[in-house]
């Protein structure tokens, strides 16, 4: 078979998100203990958090250091409804946490994207700690530094396979969703927004309002991986408000690569299985993930996938020979 | 509420209101002449903590050695972040979330070599002999140490003023902030300047560091809440104007001073309270310079 | 006839610099209007002060009619002012076609279309396709924008503009940095597409060949006013403007 057969397999993408679904839905059959069936999970949900998250930075140029806010809201939405009012609630409780993260992303987004640049990362930052503060402090109501645990789920939920499946079902649409809207207009117009906010400007688009939009998108989206996260183990705690939360998001993106839509989720991939490996002999993980990320944006600032594509270009490039490749003009109009 | 009250508590904002600036001072200086944003700088007050407690504590030594210590150990720490790690991302596209990215991975490592050599346990140090009392006028007491941290700050806002304005270094750095090419072209070593500028402004955060922990307890992590203020005076000061930080640190200080009197479980709240307030009708900052439209 | 850009007594000043004095002149339909004006003489800044980026001290700029001072880049585009710039101003890591189908989008509105991909716009992609055609861009199309040469990125400045359909379109130094040959060819280029294109031109240059080979009227600006005004031929025996401006070049 020609390469140009495989070619075509991958630009229809059918073989890439093939392989995603297969991978992800052999877990449960494949795994020995129930503990592997939870790091799943928080592969899975990690993933669409820093997919959402890269859909500010990588393509907007939207560096956002508060993302746990609205994370910590899905994971509240679900511990709170469920501890006061019951597990009957629980779909309402999601859909109560996306409405509470549409208006407050809404209104911080009014007023963060006021500033920009460093600013922008600081207030988010700020905003998040806030909210972290108070969340501690509401001991009587949150639990505070306890969290809340015993978070029960409603139906088949409760079983820890079919909620891994509903994790996976969901995850894997919601970054379906997010990949559309990258390659959307919409999408290429935040390109454009990161790459020259002035033109955008002359082709008579406003900036802030399309920096809004996608502030507001991108929170909803870390508020479904909140609102995942509270069932994976049955507990919320305070931590998913905390910066580091937001800043395990920007390593993640920068491990497996900004500029590519899947290096976010492959870098959750690797992080979250290497914490867990690494983790579980040493309390200095931040140390170890701090001078590697540090290593990686001095000597591979295109991250793993960016790496690994360049590679792959190369060895394209030998099988190829010096054939050249004319899919200039059709590449566009194309499919 | 009567007038010695009141006082103490201005006394006490303002003692915040010195600490904050001297931080916030430091992260202007080298976001105003090197354009970098250290989002580490908390971590090098941290650090200055830690070795003044190093000092005063563990070797039982001289206050004042400490105070020299921890500016000279955090400012020659900062010298060699600069120059090893920020200045290999200097012009790269998207340069400013690298170097967000990078300072932040720099809080990440302090945080836990700090723990790694300290302990993750709360450290306190007392304060210098001559300065546990307090100054009492009638039936007014304030507390020595916070006019002797007031007095310090003074001295380092009239110093770095001079410096900046009088001397010939100083005005390389001003000018470094202006236009880093021309002075190139002049023949001045811009990268030893950026260099020393980073390693002056990390050690005003290691000194600060170790002039608040005998008032703060000393902890891993207290690097983000530090910075989290300091951004603060500094957003509402007007990125980069000196001048507004210090009324930004004054105005923050003292919000905060008289939250915790009345409201001592909310009174982080009011610091951001006043943020937003500043944000929503001045979002260029208080003391920011006249500038063209922006559209 | 009514004229369609019309600047009426425009004044700014930055501090006690006077970058444009008492500017007055009008452009009517179809013309082909060149600015010219030693450098600082005030020519980029005047287009900033039309397209909204500065805001004039005082004056008005009338556009169809209405008077643009005071409006917002953004609404100043969509009443059909399209502009390229001194130095190219594109979307550097996206490819020609993408910058140009961008702007062919934001033209139709559908930047808030977030399903269907960019590439399956048919509407925005067949007008940038002709775009490109029009510039002698096509073989570039899947080229990244920042690896064009100088010359080629200043044209895609153009054709992002374009893409916009302007009634009116400012030319900031079209052939600034370019090569004898490029400027032969974007010469030849501005010439057919405000034919194909049915488009009012202002141009900035300081290539004088150009301006006296392409522009039906010529304003000389010296420090922001208005040194003089008429045609090719009454400017090129203007005994002030070969004092104060031509008298360097020759
Ligand atoms: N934002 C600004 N603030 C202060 N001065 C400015 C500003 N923009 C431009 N100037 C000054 O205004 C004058 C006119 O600048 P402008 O860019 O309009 O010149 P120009 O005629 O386009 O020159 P060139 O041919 O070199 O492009 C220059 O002296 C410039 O330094
Ligand atoms: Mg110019």
């Amino acid at each position: 078979m020609g390469i140009s057969d495989m070619k075509s397999l991958c630009n229809g993408n059918t073989l890439g998100w093939g392989a995603l679904i297969l991978a992800f839905a052999l877990v449960p059959a494949l795994m020995t203990s129930q503990y592997q069936l939870n790091v799943a999970c928080n592969v899975l949900i990690w993933a669409l958090f820093a997919t959402s998250f890269n859909m500010l930075w990588g393509v907007t140029g939207m560096l956002s250091f508060g993302q746990a806010l609205y994370y910590g809201v899905g994971g509240y939405a679900i511990g709170l409804t469920v501890t006061y009012l019951g597990s009957q609630w629980y779909f309402a409780a999601f859909a109560a946490g996306l409405l509470f993260t549409l208006v407050l992303s809404f209104l911080l987004g009014l007023l963060v994207i006021r500033v920009g640049g460093v600013y922008y990362t600081m207030l988010t930052l700020a905003f998040g700690q806030l909210a972290w503060q108070i969340m501690f402090k509401m001991y009587d109501f949150t639990g505070g530094d306890d969290g809340l645990q015993g978070i029960t789920l409603p139906g088949l939920l409760a079983d820890k396979v079919y909620y891994y499946y509903f994790v996976m079902i969901l995850v894997l649409v919601a970054v379906w969703v997010l990949k559309r809207m990258a390659y959307s207009p919409f999408g290429l117009i935040l390109r454009g927004v990161r790459q020259n906010p002035n033109r955008v400007r002359f082709l008579g688009r406003r900036v802030r309002r399309n920096q809004l939009r996608i502030y507001v998108v991108a929170s909803l989206f870390a508020t479904v991986a909140g609102a995942l996260m509270a069932g994976v183990d049955g507990s919320v705690h305070t931590d998913m408000f905390f910066w580091t939360t937001s800043g395990e998001v920007i390593l993640m993106s920068v491990l497996g690569g900004i500029s590519h839509f899947f290096g976010p989720f492959c870098g959750a991939v690797v992080i979250i299985l290497i914490e867990d490996i690494v983790g579980a002999h040493t309390e200095y993980w931040s140390l170890l993930i701090g001078s590697i990320i540090m290593v990686m944006v001095i000597g591979f600032p295109r991250g793993l996938v960016g790496g690994a594509l360049d590679v792959a270009a190369k060895v394209r490039a030998i099988l190829q020979g010096e054939k050249h490749d004319d899919t200039t003009l059709t590449a566009g109009l194309g499919k | 509420m009567d007038f010695s009250f009141l006082l103490t508590q201005m006394v006490s904002g303002l003692t915040l209101a010195t600490l904050l600036f001297l931080v916030a001072s430091g992260l202007t200086l080298i976001f105003g002449v090197g354009n970098v944003f250290n989002f580490a700088h908390g971590s090098f007050y941290m650090l200055g903590a830690y070795l003044g407690y190093q000092v005063v504590t563990v070797w039982s030594l001289n206050f004042w050695f400490a105070l020299l210590f921890a500016a000279l150990g955090a400012g020659v720490f900062g010298a060699l972040i600069e120059c090893l790690v920020l200045r290999r991302i200097y012009g790269r596209a998207n340069e400013g979330g690298f170097q967000i990215l990078l300072t932040y991975c720099l809080i990440l490592i302090i945080d836990d070599l700090v723990k790694l050599v300290w302990g993750a346990e709360y450290k306190s140090i007392s304060r210098p002999a001559g300065f546990s009392g307090s100054l009492t006028v009638g039936d007014i007491a304030i507390p020595s140490y916070n006019l002797l941290i007031i007095a310090i700050g003074l001295v380092v806002v009239v110093a770095s003023w001079w410096i900046l304005n009088r001397t010939r270094p100083g005005k390389i750095a001003r000018a470094a902030a202006v236009d880093r090419e021309m002075l190139g072209a002049l023949g001045i070593n811009v990268p030893l300047t950026m260099t020393v500028v980073f390693g002056i402004a990390t050690a005003l955060g290691g000194l600060t560091g170790a002039l608040a922990a005998p008032l703060r307890t000393v902890t891993p992590g207290a690097g983000i809440e530090v910075i989290i203020d300091s951004m603060i005076v500094v957003v509402m000061g007007g990125m980069g104007n000196f001048w507004g930080a210090w009324l930004g640190a004054l105005l923050l200080g003292e919000v905060n001073a008289f939250a915790v009197a009345f409201v001592p479980e909310w009174a982080t709240l009011f610091s951001f309270l006043v943020m937003v307030v500043v944000l929503i009708f001045k979002p260029e900052g208080l003391f920011a310079p006249r500038t063209t439209r922006k559209v | 006839m009514t004229p369609l850009l019309q600047l009426d007594s425009v004044n700014k000043a930055f501090g006690g610099l006077k970058v444009t004095q008492h500017l007055s002149f009008s452009v009517f339909p179809g013309e082909i209007a060149a600015i010219i004006g030693p450098n600082g003489a005030g020519k980029t800044t005047l287009f900033n002060q039309i397209t909204g980026h500065l805001l004039p001290d005082s004056g008005r700029i009338l556009f169809k009619g209405e008077d643009l001072v005071g409006l917002t880049t953004q609404a100043i585009v969509k009443k059909g002012l399209g502009r390229a710039f001194q130095v190219a101003s594109i979307f550097p890591e996206e490819t020609v076609l993408d910058n140009i189908r961008l702007a062919a989008l934001a033209n139709l509105d559908h930047t808030r279309r977030f399903w269907r991909p960019s590439a399956e716009h048919r509407q925005a992609t067949e007008a940038a396709v002709a775009i490109l055609a029009s510039l002698g861009l096509e073989e570039q199309g899947g080229r990244l924008a920042f690896e064009l040469s100088h010359g080629d990125q200043k044209l895609l400045d153009i054709g992002i503009a374009l893409a916009l359909q302007p009634t009116l379109l400012l030319l900031d130094e079209p052939t600034a940095g370019m090569s004898p040959e490029e400027r032969q060819r974007t010469r030849r280029l501005i010439g057919e597409i405000r034919g194909e294109y049915d488009l009012t031109l202002v141009f900035i240059e300081h290539d004088m060949d150009m301006v006296f080979d392409i522009a039906h009227t010529v304003r000389v600006l010296q420090q922001g006013a208005l040194l003089a005004e008429g045609s090719p031929a009454e400017i090129q025996s203007n005994e002030e403007v070969v004092k104060a401006y031509l008298g360097e070049e020759l």
